[in-house]
């Protein structure tokens, strides 16, 4: 069966349909997901199809959400929970951090902890700075929880169905502004994607650009602008910061013997620091440059349109930082 | 006051549906789990352990509460103090003793957890935390997946008064409200959060004064009475299981010790208030109750605290003999499934 071009929304969307439709254990909570489809409307239709029991509308409590996405799955159920921006799932660290990714350990595997917290990411849509920021790499700092950040709408599908058919806790995370971005999508019911592999997006000998989420789409756009200076990039997707993939990150550098980094999280303390920390680590005698890192400004994300935007990565900045590496 | 402890030296057995054996047995659980936490104490003393966090003064409402579930079917997300709870669930003194010297074995967690957060999928105990009040949204959680299996299981979730403050209990508990769960939520309000006393914490009298904003029902019991604690819990249980929701119960009792081995309670209570406490001791009421129904007497009772001594001794002299956790048990299980290569 061809691949057929969809939405990223409509890649959740099946995603979500096809995991009910294969697991009555699999169910659907949060707010908005139910009369009104999602907040986003990935689960539009939803609650016609499959009924208040699965799909159920929950009061604003993040805490609570996520926290009895624990116990439910504690319990023997496969709560898909959905959480409206990464933004406010600061409200359940607590359920996400201390227990999603923890109680497995602590009590020494006798609970699995099925559950995936759905939520979006992300600026470029003037919601401020409570709203917009991108700090998935926080969340990937905790052993316990895997961290999904797709880029295409053939990876959202095939890491969603992933996910829900996983006995660890996932925080998947979709960039509130890529939704309606477009790809070929296979339709198979069983169509997975491995849990925490990267993947090469585009090939190049010249430089490494390591990047995830919205970084795809920004970092495509620089190689296309670098390709007519003569410049190769090669962009390696991470799409999962846990389980972190950089095989194919040292598999490209040893090629290119450069590396920039793209990513929305703030600059400090990112996934930029842990791909030049194991660069250098492993790879120091194939360095010919500095890896460099193109995040977020050092702010809290603003709301009007031209400064939020001077705040973001863009492809100019990634040319910028892939020239200095190259050197000229 | 006289008058008032005079009362509450009594037990209300109305409505009472247990038979002699197991009333008996609710006493050697109670005084099991006393002991126990008294060794505990002492061994902290000793610097032969790290850490206590105690449960005593609480065995009468713990006890009623365990016998109220139907043990091994309902789920239990308890709390720190719930050491006579735990007990009565199916945990031995041998499990506890292994958790407080962290020794490998042990069965809630391998010692990767601190003693006294317990959890036990073959007893039905899911997790529970130091962050407090966490297990509400957790159990509501498990509670909602019994809702949606189908199943005629109830969860039962404990925690203290000083918990209540927190977010988590009103989400928790408003999320149980909305969604009609079977949910029973048992606060031990021993009148203190560690050193800030109850009037400090909320500005309604009772804890349970607070369950019709969830739309749900409350109860107060005298904590100190194991068997209006039981009798208020099989309400609340049964309740829950036959669909009509669940119901906050409030248990007045009181921590007559420090609140873990860290603390110093002289700093915030004056002896008397603690003394006068000690002369309402659920285990002392219920021992003048058992007399006064002829289930015991001073043999009955010295052969009781004898056989309870002896396994507590065989308890503490096994865990300390017990070897340590491997140091390759560090790493693991984060990641289902097993990822022990």
């Amino acid at each position: 069966m061809a691949d057929r071009p969809i939405t990223i929304r409509e890649a959740l969307s099946a995603a979500l349909r096809e995991e009910m439709q294969r697991d009555e254990r699999v169910f659907i909570m949060g707010e908005e997901v139910g009369v009104w489809g999602g907040t986003y409307a990935v689960t539009r239709g939803f609650l016609d199809e499959f009924g208040e029991k699965r799909v159920r509308d929950t009061p604003i409590a993040e805490m609570v959400i996520a926290g009895a996405a624990v116990g439910a799955a504690m319990a023997g159920l496969r709560p898909v929970a959905e959480i409206m921006t990464i933004n406010f799932a600061f409200l359940a660290l607590d359920a996400i951090v201390n227990h999603a990714a923890k109680v497995r350990y602590m009590f020494n595997g006798q609970f699995t902890v099925p559950l995936v917290i759905r939520t979006t990411t992300g600026g470029g849509k003037q919601l401020g700075a409570t709203h917009s920021h991108a700090p998935e790499v926080i969340f990937a700092h905790f052993p316990g929880l895997y961290v999904a950040v797709p880029g295409t709408a053939y990876d959202a599908k095939g890491m969603l169905k992933a996910s829900i058919r996983d006995d660890n806790p996932v925080l998947f995370v979709e960039h509130s502004t890529m939704l309606q971005r477009r790809s070929p999508v296979p339709d198979d019911p069983d169509f997975l994607l491995p849990i925490g592999k990267s993947d090469v997006k585009r090939r190049g000998d010249d430089v490494t650009i390591v990047t995830f989420g919205k970084g795809l789409e920004w970092s495509t756009a620089a190689a296309e602008t670098l390709a007519q200076d003569g410049i190769e990039a090669e962009i390696i997707d991470l799409r999962w910061l846990r389980p972190l993939d950089l095989e194919p990150v040292f598999e490209s550098f040893k090629k290119t013997n450069r590396c920039v980094v793209v990513e929305e999280s703030l600059p400090m303390f990112n996934v930029g620091a842990e791909v030049a920390a194991r660069l250098q680590d492993e790879l120091f005698d194939y360095m010919d440059a500095p890896v460099k890192r193109v995040a977020a400004m050092d702010v809290p994300l603003p709301y009007a349109a031209e400064i939020e935007r001077m705040a973001l990565p863009s492809p100019e900045k990634i040319v910028k930082a892939v020239k200095e590496v190259v050197g000229g | 006051m006289a008058t008032d402890l005079q009362t509450a030296h009594q037990i209300d057995d109305t409505g009472i549906d247990l038979d002699d054996q197991t009333l008996l047995e609710m006493y050697w659980q109670m005084v099991r789990a006393r002991r126990l936490d008294e060794r505990v104490w002492i061994l902290h003393r000793q610097g032969k352990i790290a850490f206590h966090i105690s449960g005593i003064g609480h065995e009468g409402v713990q006890v009623g509460a365990a016998y109220a579930m139907r043990r091994g079917h309902d789920y239990a997300s308890l709390y720190y103090r719930d050491l006579a709870f735990s007990l009565s669930l199916g945990l031995t003194p041998l499990d506890f003793m292994l958790a407080v010297f962290g020794k490998a074995g042990e069965p809630t967690s391998g010692s990767r957890q601190m003693p006294s957060h317990w959890s036990s999928r073959k007893l039905g105990m899911l997790s529970s935390s130091s962050p407090v009040a966490t297990q509400v949204p957790q159990a509501a959680g498990a509670a909602l997946a019994c809702k949606l299996r189908g199943d005629d299981r109830v969860v039962i979730v404990t925690l203290g008064e000083g918990s209540t403050s927190e977010g988590d209990f009103y989400e928790g508990l408003n999320w149980a409200g909305v969604h009609q769960l079977p949910l029973v939520c048992l606060v031990q309000n021993n009148i203190y959060a560690i050193s800030v006393p109850v009037h400090l914490q909320m500005a309604v009298p009772n804890v349970a004064d607070r369950a019709p904003m969830f739309g749900i029902a409350g109860a107060i019991v005298d904590g100190n009475d194991v068997l209006a604690s039981y009798c208020v819990m099989r309400e609340a249980v049964e309740r829950a299981r036959s669909g009509q929701g669940a119901t906050l119960v409030e248990a007045k009792t009181y921590r007559p010790v420090p609140h873990s081995s860290d603390d110093d309670d002289r700093t915030y209570r004056s002896r008397d208030e603690v003394e006068e406490w000690k002369k309402r001791d659920a285990i002392l009421r219920f021992q003048v109750y058992l007399r006064e129904r002829g289930l015991l007497d001073d043999d009955a009772i010295a052969e009781i605290e004898e056989r309870v001594r002896q396994e507590v001794d065989e308890a503490h002299a096994a865990a300390e003999a017990a070897p340590y956790p491997p140091p390759e048990d560090t790493l693991f299980p984060v990641f289902a499934p097993d990822d022990r290569v």
